[in-house]
């Protein structure tokens, strides 16, 4: 036996089994009103256990790149899992899912947040930016000409969370010097270590907005 | 041939995909159907799984299979008998767990967040053995690898440095350190029938992915297409195929549906390789005038139990400086440890960290200049193979690097220099790298209105692989930039060697260079004119009714560069400020000075360069992946409590190239940066940092405590 909680548990299983099988249970029964052949296929396909999944989902409406989505979403499901594998917006990238790589860092109503902390439920009626928001058409906002300029990026799995970073960063003030510029930009990491031309390039952006 | 565009500093090809969003990572392919895959790892470090029960798991909504060593039905490369089984395979083929984290389930779920959830139900019982985790405890139990290459060497009398005027002898220890890419190790696999395999994985070779695959489910490899477009870093721990992928592959064909296997950051520390905990003991000898009289250099670094990791920690100390007396020994002692993997400037790293500290040592031993020290036993030529250097200009980057850091201005006397509170030291630290160039192959095709489009089975994990083929190609042919498009990262392409060991723009260039040089040839031929001077591609195209043309060209090294000892070479100058009484280090200003052949593309080969000196700037400061022995067990598989290097820790850092042309190596004159530019980094700032303090710290990390 392992020193670690290895026992079977007890009473394992999801909490939520019995409201999950309530709502099964009550999807057949109105499926038992077409007839037995729909039943069969029903549980077959397990349209029941899919039926019960979309009961189980909670609504949120919110505006990502100035587009309304309307979505469900399992209460677990952060902003960054809903972005990447329920709207197909992979720009944000999934780094530690701690909250502790900036790899996540979108903008919600403007503010930076790593969206890797951030549940989609709780962004119900907000303004998602994300990195695919940024550039107005075919022209990329001066952030990102700036991180192409100064290559500021490798690897380029940080980047989409350095430049929403960077972005936030002229809004907050924070770019007296190339101190504060690093030391407000220390919440993203970047493993191939282009922290140099990161402030350089937000130093441009800043001069040429100032 | 217009002016060469090769050196020049052009923005990064594939730039705006990345600031946009749009470059697609492995795990980011939307494939119909796709199902979850979240591995459960083992909690005991070694043992047998005795029983695992899925119930739980398999009752949680969503949950399509739970794979386990109990149904797990087999592949045909695995032979457990195999002399070499196919590695990547140390999953669900035994009971038997060789390190803790070791995968020994795989939850298959409609969604992410199920499989998740799912896998935290898993429950094993387990027969547990007795375990070995503890690198000092077990030292003595090291043993040498098995083949030739990493036999004891000996050049003229061993251990002829104690007998020495002048003697340093000395141990330094390099800790774990995690790779760390940023983009977790991910795969998705979809099966199309039993036999044809399609996967999305981060990979540094594609080819050799392939190869592992196909070996793993006895698949012809044209039947397994890998993709590896955009890779988010790696640093060598997507070298090699690990379990995780084959996994995944295995599960897509159970389930018969797209499955994507993505690790966590916290299983990042124990599935996919690391820098090993590495204790090395260095021995020098000189004249009283600093002439060196004998190297010795020995290394003991940890590997698996279930598999053999090595590197070339010691090797350095047999060519880097002249000394007639040397002799150098490598062991890897096996622990119940995931297995190591080369990690950036791998086994070079290390050992260039010890013997450059006690070169350090032995400079003020002897108080003379560490600069002085290391010119009067410049090796003109390579004293381990006894050949000549294809090219070495070591000399002229020290005495660049002493000019731009203003070497003059450090003081002989450690902890003698002030600037306000902080204290202030200058080191310097040297690194070589092996030039590689290997096999690889280069198609190109000229279409009717002039763009050019080249494929080459090569990876880019963040130099800028396609940046320079694109400069390359632009250069040869007198094409601008902007009409030529250079693919990569994809199996079907033609072959390349994977990206590793700062071989990239070598070999591959070579091929592309080749390709080029060919395909004007075939342009020239078309109106019998001479391919030395400028093309007209389209008016050739249009003239002969031809739509493009193309060919493919393999490159591979000539048998004249046998004759020379081929290595980059680089030296790292630092200077540190050390606060006395909190013991914080700051690397103030970094310079890196590289002989590495000529560079192809100035702006992305200097961020490869500043890339490097921060991993080192971690390497010395800041990470440890630190083991609980009790538990074998990383405590700080995060990146909270594992430091890697954030914006505010970096100063400023310089690179300059020495740019000069290899004449041998390769038709290009490159030698390679990938590892130069981290080798040397670590030992040029504790050196600092004793010119600072009077403080040697000789085991990595030099965190605060160790100078107070």
């Amino acid at each position: 036996m392992s020193r670690y909680t290895d026992k079977p548990a007890e009473q394992s299983g999801p909490q939520s089994e019995s409201r999950r099988d309530f709502f099964k249970k009550g999807s057949l029964l109105s499926a038992i009103a077409f007839s037995p052949g729909a039943v069969l296929r029903a549980a077959e396909n397990k349209w029941d256990e899919k039926i019960a999944d979309e009961w189980e989902k909670i609504p949120v409406s919110l505006t990502v790149n100035g587009a309304p989505y309307q979505v469900k979403v399992e209460a677990r499901t952060t902003l960054l899992d809903l972005l990447r594998e329920q709207l197909g917006l992979t720009g944000s990238k999934k780094g530690c899912d701690r909250g502790q790589c900036g790899a996540c860092t979108v903008h919600v109503d403007g503010v930076r947040v790593n969206s890797c902390l951030s549940l989609a439920v709780t962004n119900d009626g907000k303004k998602v930016t994300t990195i695919e928001g940024l550039a107005d058409g075919e022209n990329l906002h001066p952030m990102q000409e700036a991180f192409i300029r100064h290559d500021g990026f490798q690897c380029g799995y940080c980047t989409s969370g350095q430049i929403m970073s960077a972005v936030a960063l002229l809004k907050e003030g924070r770019t007296a010097s190339p101190e504060q510029i690093s030391e407000f930009m220390s919440g993203n990491i970047c493993r191939c270590g282009a922290y140099s031309n990161i402030v350089k390039a937000i130093q441009d952006v800043k001069n040429q907005l100032s | 041939m217009n002016k060469s565009l090769i050196g020049d500093s052009m923005s990064r090809v594939d730039g705006r995909l990345k600031v946009t969003g749009q470059a697609k990572y492995s795990g980011e392919y939307k494939l119909p159907g796709l199902a979850y895959g979240v591995l459960v790892p083992a909690t005991i470090t070694k043992g047998t799984i005795t029983a695992i029960d899925v119930k739980a798991a398999k009752r949680t909504p969503g949950v399509i299979e739970v794979i386990t060593p109990f149904n797990f039905a087999g592949l045909p490369g695995f032979k457990p008998d195999a002399a070499q089984p196919v590695r990547g395979l140390k999953l669900f083929n035994d009971k038997s767990v060789s390190f803790n984290g070791q995968p020994i389930a795989l939850v298959v779920a409609e969604s992410f967040e199920k499989a998740t959830y799912a896998a935290s139900l898993v429950r094993a019982t387990y027969q547990e053995e007795a375990f070995e985790t503890d690198f000092h405890k077990n030292r003595e139990k090291g043993v040498t690898p098995q083949g030739g290459k990493y036999k004891d060497y000996l050049r003229g009398e061993a251990n002829a440095y104690k007998k020495a005027p002048v003697v340093v002898e000395q141990e330094y220890l390099q800790p774990s350190e995690m790779h760390n890419p940023m983009e977790l190790h991910v795969t998705i696999a979809s099966w199309e029938g039993e036999d044809k395999l399609t996967v999305y994985t981060k990979s540094q070779g594609v080819v050799s992915t392939q190869r592992t695959f196909s070996n793993a489910f006895g698949i012809k490899p044209e039947n397994v297409q890998v993709n590896s477009r955009f890779v988010g870093g790696a640093f060598g721990s997507s070298l090699r195929t690990w379990p995780h992928e084959i996994a995944a592959a295995y599960a897509a064909r159970l389930v018969r549906r797209p499955v994507k296997v993505t690790l966590t950051r916290e299983q990042m520390f124990t599935l996919v390789g690391y820098r090993p905990f590495t204790i090395q003991k260095i021995g020098l000898g000189a004249t009283a005038d600093g002439k060196l009289l004998g190297i010795t250099h020995e290394s003991y670094s940890q590997t698996a139990t279930y598999e053999e990791f090595t590197e070339n920690s010691v090797n350095c100390s047999r060519f880097l400086y002249d000394a007639a007396n040397c002799n150098t020994l490598y062991k890897v002692v096996p622990l119940h440890v995931g297995v190591p993997a080369p990690m950036r400037g791998p086994g070079e790293a290390t050992g260039s960290f010890a013997l450059e500290s006690a070169l350090d040592e032995l400079s003020y031993a002897l108080k003379m200049d560490p600069i002085q020290l290391r010119l009067k036993n410049y090796a003109e030529r390579d004293p381990e193979r006894n050949l000549p250097w294809s090219s070495k200009y070591l000399r002229e980057c020290y005495e660049l690097g002493a000019e731009r850091i203003g070497w003059e201005n450090r003081s002989p006397r450690p902890g003698s220099q002030k600037e306000g509170e902080w204290l202030v030291g200058y080191g310097i630290g040297c690194g070589a790298f092996g030039a590689y160039r290997g096999r690889a192959l280069a198609k190109i095709k000229i279409m009717a209105d002039g763009s050019v489009n080249i494929q080459s089975a090569t990876s880019d994990i963040g130099p800028g692989t396609g940046t320079a083929m694109t400069l390359i190609a632009s250069d040869l042919l007198g094409v601008p930039a902007g009409k030529i498009t250079f693919e990569l990262g994809n199996s079907a392409f033609p072959m390349a060697p994977t990206q590793g060991g700062s071989s990239t723009v070598s070999s591959v260039g070579s091929a592309v260079h080749d390709a080029c040089m060919a395909i004007r040839q075939k342009f020239a031929a078309l109106d019998g004119q001479s391919a030395e001077g400028p093309l007209d591609y389209v008016a050739l195209l249009q003239k002969h009714s031809l739509p493009y043309l193309e060919l493919t060209e393999e490159s591979q090294s000539s048998e004249q560069a046998k004759n020379y000892s081929m290595y980059s070479f680089s030296a790292h100058f630092a200077k540190v400020h050390v606060h006395p009484l909190t013991g914080v280090v700051k690397v103030m200003r970094l310079v890196a000075v590289v002989d590495a052949g000529r560079i192809v593309s100035h702006k992305t080969a200097a961020s490869q360069m500043i890339g490097g000196a921060v991993g080192g700037i971690g390497m010395v400061l800041t990470e440890e992946a630190i083991f609980d022995d009790k538990y074998g067990r990383y405590v700080n598989g995060n990146f909270a409590d594992y430091h890697v290097p954030v914006n505010a820790d970096i100063h400023q850092i310089e690179a300059i190239f020495i740019d000069k042309p290899d004449r041998y190596i390769n038709p290009l004159g490159t030698k390679g940066i990938g590892e130069i530019s981290l080798i040397g980094v670590a030992a040029s700032v504790t050196n600092a940092i004793y010119n600072a303090t009077g403080k040697r710290v000789r085991e990595l990390p030099v965190t605060p405590d160790k100078l107070i």
